[in-house]
């Protein structure tokens, strides 16, 4: 007599198995918390190291699985590129950021027997340093604002369109009447009374952001909840959160996911702006909308632009990386 | 439609209400009296400020007045058309606001008048073929100048039209009168960060209308192609755009702050960031309502308008 062995599915390759949701979250909170700890609570250095390997594991993954997409690698490079520098800059052998030196060093030039390769500012800073520590701030408050923004908005968003009636009509509203300020009006205000810092950008974030996040999640909830699969939960006796966090949130992450890399663009750009108009993050600790305001108070020469222009395109380049895989993202998902 | 609008408009003034409520709310704090105290006398006056003499410069300055009966007082004086008086600028504050709206307006009104030619053209051009050559230096250029923050922006500007070549002034103060050069990098900043948005919108509407069944119908008629496009295409690819192009108005408020703070020009996003950073609780009452007046009727307008140019949809 036969026997008839049981299909044996292929043992899954490295490849796949590192692509599972759980390890990529697993590498993303390797990568994120250490670098949060970091720069908000101030923990040693050394807590970075493991996410380095991290960092370039999470690249290697990225540009594997979109390599069908040029944008997109060349989004992920740049976002990557700024991500690896914030990990690893604690340990390169730079100036100290906050270290005067001689001020007005053009770069590639030579002072006090040391080279600058891009110069120093106006009070005798590394420029080199100073960029290159000022992607810490940026990336650690706007990725963390945004992360809180959407948490909320998407946990609204589900509600409202999940539950509908009342729920609905409240947070709507709400939503409608924030969205009604313009965005300006509101970082303003809110920075203003709370005072400017790192957290309480990210209150200013949320509020600016949630309600369009909210509406976003909504949308697609509404769209979402009239599946049969989710009908067969509801039969199934699934109670309405757990619904909402296994069934819907799973099946509504694609456009999540690209207007969430859109948004982190903007967070950017909020935190640059915010911190150039004095209310965001504060002196001394090197920052790159910080080093705009001081250089386009102090040197408005053209012999002395790179002051200007390094932070700049840095935080161009930053953006240009998150709008760009945004773009390669949507082009995937609309070619599936 | 007129309910709609009228429904709109009810919100809109439950809006401003809830919101100068907050804001008065806000800005009736301690330490926002305090601050105003510090930028009129100076920190050392204020610290050696006795207890009984601050209390009187409260009194008059008219800031001691309890919370309610102050928005009561102050809510009556909007709508008798006295918007207060600023405490930073010692003017009233309706004149203020109406010369820097006026302003912003002249700003506004000519990054229009070269964004939505651009911005149309451009789109148009890109979306008349998806995915041809020109499509894809199109939607490259519109993606690469959003992502250019404004602040950056003006920054690449004034570095090279204003300090290398020289060509423009660096700010844009109008301290001698009104000079039409002082405006061309403010404007050329904002002209550059939005005018890909609507490009891309402009494309995508477009490149929709081109496979639709009416326009193969024409070609196939053998009708020629500038006609089809001209005729036949242009007309519904606009629908979509130009309701994005009103509610820009919006957006261009957040850019207005930056550009003006960045090239000293006297609008109403600088007095709006000063008065917010001095405390000058009436001019930000003032700039508030301005602020979401436009934002309001913008979306009302690019609403009515949507309606009125597309005839597949109609409001109960």
């Amino acid at each position: 007599m036969a026997t008839i062995a049981a299909p044996t599915s292929p043992a899954p390759s490295l490849l796949d198995r590192l692509r599972r949701p759980r390890v990529l979250l697993g590498l993303v909170a390797l990568l994120w918390l250490p670098l949060v700890a970091y720069v908000m609570f101030g923990v040693g250095r050394m807590v970075l190291i493991p996410a380095i390997p991290a960092t370039l594991l999470l690249y290697a993954l990225a540009v594997i699985s979109w390599r069908e997409s040029a944008v997109a690698v060349i989004g992920v490079t740049l976002v990557m590129f700024w991500l690896f520098i914030a990990v690893v800059v604690p340990f390169l052998p730079l100036l100290d950021p906050n270290q005067p030196v001689q001020p007005f060093v053009t770069p590639l030039t030579e002072a006090r027997d040391m080279f600058f390769w891009l110069g120093t500012d106006f009070r005798g800073r590394d420029m080199l340093s100073r960029t290159l520590w000022g992607c810490q701030r940026v990336l650690v408050w706007g990725v963390t604002a945004t992360a809180v923004a959407y948490v909320i908005g998407t946990a609204l968003g589900l509600v409202a369109g999940y539950l509908a009636g009342w729920w609905d009509e409240v947070i709507s509203f709400i939503g409608n009447v924030i969205l009604s300020f313009p965005v300006m009006v509101l970082f303003i205000v809110i920075l203003t009374y709370f005072g400017p810092s790192g957290f309480n950008i990210i209150v200013a974030v949320t509020f600016a952001s949630a309600p369009a996040i909210m509406r976003i999640v909504r949308g697609l909830t509404l769209d979402i909840k009239t599946r049969d699969y989710v009908f067969a939960a509801q039969t199934r006796g699934e109670r309405p959160l757990w619904i909402m966090v296994v069934e819907l949130l799973p099946n509504a992450r694609g456009p999540i996911i690209v207007d969430a890399c859109l948004r982190l663009g903007y967070t950017t750009v909020a935190i640059t702006t915010l911190t150039f108009l004095g209310l965001g993050l504060q002196p001394p600790d090197p920052d790159w909308g910080l080093m705009i305001k001081e250089a386009a108070a102090a040197a408005m020469l053209f012999k002395f632009s790179y002051m200007l222009l390094v932070p700049a395109l840095s935080v161009s380049s930053l953006i240009l990386g998150f709008n760009l895989m945004a773009d390669g993202l949507r082009e995937m998902s609309l070619r599936d | 439609m007129l309910p709609l609008i009228g429904k709109r408009l009810v919100q809109m003034l439950l809006i401003m209400v809830v919101a100068s409520l907050v804001l008065f709310f806000i800005f009736d704090s301690d330490e926002f009296k305090k601050k105003i105290a510090v930028a009129e006398l100076g920190g050392f006056a204020v610290s050696a400020l006795s207890d009984a003499d601050y209390q009187q410069w409260l009194v008059n300055k008219g800031l001691d007045v309890p919370f309610v009966q102050r928005y009561v007082n102050w809510f009556g004086g909007v709508l008798a058309g006295d918007f207060g008086h600023s405490f930073e600028k010692n003017t009233d504050v309706g004149p203020l606001l109406w010369d820097r709206l006026k302003n912003t307006g002249i700003l506004a009104f000519w990054v229009f008048a070269l964004m939505i030619p651009l911005s149309l053209a451009l789109g148009v051009i890109a979306g008349m073929k998806e995915g041809g050559k020109r499509d894809r230096i199109v939607s490259f250029v519109a993606v690469f100048t959003t992502s250019i923050p404004e602040i950056a922006t003006a920054i690449l500007l004034t570095v090279f039209l204003a300090l290398g070549l020289g060509w423009l002034p660096t700010k844009s103060a109008m301290m001698q009168g009104f000079d039409p050069w002082q405006l061309v990098l403010p404007v050329l900043t904002l002209v550059i960060y939005s005018f890909g948005y609507v490009a891309r919108m402009t494309r995508a509407s477009m490149a929709e209308v081109m496979t639709s069944q009416y326009i193969r119908t024409a070609i196939l008629k053998g009708l020629p192609q500038n006609r089809v496009i001209m005729r036949h295409a242009l007309r519904n690819a606009l629908i979509a755009p130009f309701t994005v192009i009103v509610l820009q108005l919006n957006w261009l408020l957040s850019g207005v702050v930056v550009v003006e703070v960045f090239f000293e020009y006297s609008g109403f996003g600088k007095l709006l960031l000063e008065a917010a950073l001095f405390g000058d609780i009436y001019v930000v009452q003032a700039a508030t309502f301005v602020a979401v007046i436009v934002a309001v009727l913008s979306q009302i307008v690019s609403d009515v308008g949507y309606t009125l140019l597309n005839p597949r949809i109609r409001f109960g």
